[in-house]
């Protein structure tokens, strides 16, 4: 919240309408349009134009083969009795749990430790060889990681459970992937390894922003580390934070190529997610109109939560702009 | 280059400093006990993320019998290149990597260049009903690719641009130009206004202004939008599976991928196929490894 941040500016009394922050006379409103055609007609061809015949395709019986049949609700009235569908749906808030709310804490305090703490008194080298480091699983093709992961967890001869038998633990051995009670808290395992780089990286950058005078303000007036932390660090990067949760949340709705990779959703429906079976559904049963409702379905929700994350944000910016 | 790293997006709130004496850090290099600690527990993390990219490069000079009397965690008894080489030979390596390459770059120019116009015009130009543009542009991202799949696969066949890179192009640029748009149009949003009321008053045009002062101030967001683009299309691998069906128009990841299912492939060889998967993308990021770190020491040395 802006009012963590601890200089306290004027407040400017009434809101106004929002307007163009450069202000040339000549210009009019209507020619900003210009510069979005090239960006909204790539956009209608490759996704707007998809998503409405994917809308279309809900509400039809269709195998990919003979042209799709207009069965109206029926595609729907499925969905909500599909106990399948609930169970994809159960493990996303698990997806959200490893790749927004455990990176984003974890991510934030790495960052301000490495920018504050190692880059300070350890070198600026030191905290970027760290942060390159924490970064390397976002550079690891997918099709990769899959083959590297499904590796370290095998049940024989896989790294893990040798590295439990070199240490005396071998009765923890297990088939990591594929039973059913430890499936899912692989994945997610997997998940954060794979997603932490990502807000570290974009919190370092942000933190080039933060005037290093606002922390020796704030040490000189005895704020602890933590204090500065949640003050500064968490106030004046507030932008990224909310680009890097609502990316990260979008990510984990529509996760896919991890859990293709590794599980394809089983065993059983444990590790299953909305979007491989969608996938499943549209190519390896043909079932092209079920699958499209499935995609539809959730690019609802995912739509929903992205006007909830942006309605948070634009009103955080507006305050910001009316405290200056 | 220029070394001093424009701040972005400062919101004026340095007043309370300004009559401060400005403390001078004689105790900055004097590491306390808790520094220390923080210190080793980094590099422990550290170690543990970079743990799976050790087994990849030790797996991969090993031959299968050494593999299966040692395992996967002992160093390799003797250098074994046939991994490698096997790998190498039987996808035709440098074909996917120039494929790989080539579609990631333009990519990542194009889709940065659309993020900035659109963000101008939504960041800068505050065009009414901006949010609900953002949103628009965000369906990109938003939409779950296997969604976009069979509307595409019949689009790009109808123009005959099925199996045709271009076509994956045309896609990446639209998905990752969604992302920058987004982050773009929210940093441009808190541009300084002293800075875009000083051209204005000096007579600059909207274009000469995007290009001449945002863009150069903007710099370092954009390079790192450019390495984030480039590194997620080359990561990218079920759109190209789909789109990129002929052998001699696969990238690297869909090479490796394709031949996952083979039986003549033993575990060292996949672990060599991974070996030469990571390594461009690593190469890339080391080179502008520099783009990313200038943010740190400019803000460590100040």
């Amino acid at each position: 919240m802006a009012t963590q941040v601890p200089f306290v500016r004027a407040q400017r009394p009434k809101k106004q309408r929002e307007v163009s922050a450069f202000p040339d006379r000549g210009g009019r409103a209507a020619g900003w349009w210009l510069y979005l055609i090239p960006g909204l007609a790539l956009l209608t061809f490759v996704v707007l134009i998809p998503l409405v015949w994917n809308v279309y395709l809900s509400f039809t019986e269709y195998r990919g083969i003979r042209p799709p049949e207009w069965i109206g609700l029926e595609n729907w009235v499925k969905l909500i009795g599909d106990e399948e569908f609930w169970a994809s749906f159960r493990n996303t808030i698990a997806m959200i749990v490893a790749m927004v709310i455990v990176p984003t804490v974890l991510g934030l305090l790495i960052a301000a430790v490495l920018f504050d703490i190692v880059g300070r008194k350890f070198g600026g080298r030191t905290a970027s060889f760290l942060r390159a480091t924490y970064y390397l699983p976002q550079i690891l093709p997918v099709a990769v990681a899959g083959i590297v992961i499904g590796w370290i967890l095998r049940p024989q001869n896989g790294a893990l459970n040798e590295i439990l038998g070199y240490v005396g633990l071998g009765d923890l051995a297990h088939n990591w992937l594929g039973s059913p009670d430890t499936a899912l808290l692989s994945i997610m395992v997997v998940l954060i390894w794979v997603q932490l780089g990502y807000p570290v990286v974009i919190f370092m950058a942000a933190l080039q922003r933060v005037d290093p005078e606002l922390y020796e303000a704030a040490e000189l007036d005895g704020a602890g580390w933590w204090q500065r932390f949640r003050a500064i660090t968490v106030g004046m990067i507030r932008p990224e934070i909310f680009v890097v949760t609502l990316t990260c949340t979008i990510a984990a709705l529509k996760v896919f190529g991890p859990i293709y990779v590794l599980t394809r959703g089983g065993p059983g429906t444990s590790t299953l997610v909305p979007s491989y079976y969608a996938y499943s559904e549209f190519f390896q049963s043909q079932q092209v109109g079920y699958g499209a409702t499935i995609a539809t379905a959730l690019t609802i929700l995912i739509g929903i939560v992205a006007v909830f994350f942006l309605r948070a944000q634009s009103a955080a910016e507006r305050a910001d702009r009316e405290g200056l | 280059m220029t070394t001093s790293t424009p701040a972005l997006t400062v919101p004026a709130a340095t007043e309370g400093t300004a009559n401060r004496p400005a403390p001078r850090q004689n105790k900055r290099n004097k590491p306390t006990g808790v520094d220390i600690l923080v210190l080793v527990l980094t590099i422990v993390g550290a170690i543990a993320i970079a743990f799976p990219f050790l087994l990849i490069l030790i797996n991969s000079f090993k031959s299968p019998a050494d593999y299966n009397s040692t395992g996967p965690l002992s160093f390799p008894g003797s250098l074994y290149l046939d991994g490698i080489v096997n790998f190498w030979e039987r996808v035709n390596f440098p074909e996917k990597l120039w494929n790989s390459i080539w579609i990631s770059g333009t990519v990542a120019v194009f889709a940065v260049v659309i993020s900035v116009l659109n963000a101008f015009a939504i960041g800068i130009g505050r065009i009414r009903g901006n949010t609900w543009v953002v949103l628009a542009f965000l369906l990109a991202n938003l939409l779950p690719q296997e969604a976009l799949l069979y509307p595409l696969y019949n689009m790009f066949k109808a123009v005959g641009l099925y199996n045709n890179p271009w076509s994956v192009v045309i896609i990446f640029t639209v998905i990752q130009s969604a992302f920058g748009t987004y982050l773009l149009a929210s940093v441009f949003g808190t541009f300084p206004k002293e800075v875009l009321e000083a051209a204005a008053l000096d007579g600059a045009s909207r274009w000469t202004t995007l290009w001449r002062v945002i863009v150069p101030i903007s710099r370092p967001t954009l390079s790192v939008l450019l390495i984030f683009f480039f590194i997620w299309t080359w990561n990218e691998f079920l759109i190209p599976l789909t789109f990129l069906v002929d052998n001699s128009t696969q990238t690297v990841p869909v090479a490796i991928s394709v031949l996952q299912g083979d039986r003549l492939m033993d575990v060292t060889t996949t672990s060599a196929s991974a070996l030469l998967g990571v390594i461009p993308t690593l190469i890339f990021f080391l080179i502008f490894q520099r783009t990313l770190t200038r943010g740190i020491t400019a803000g460590a040395v100040k």
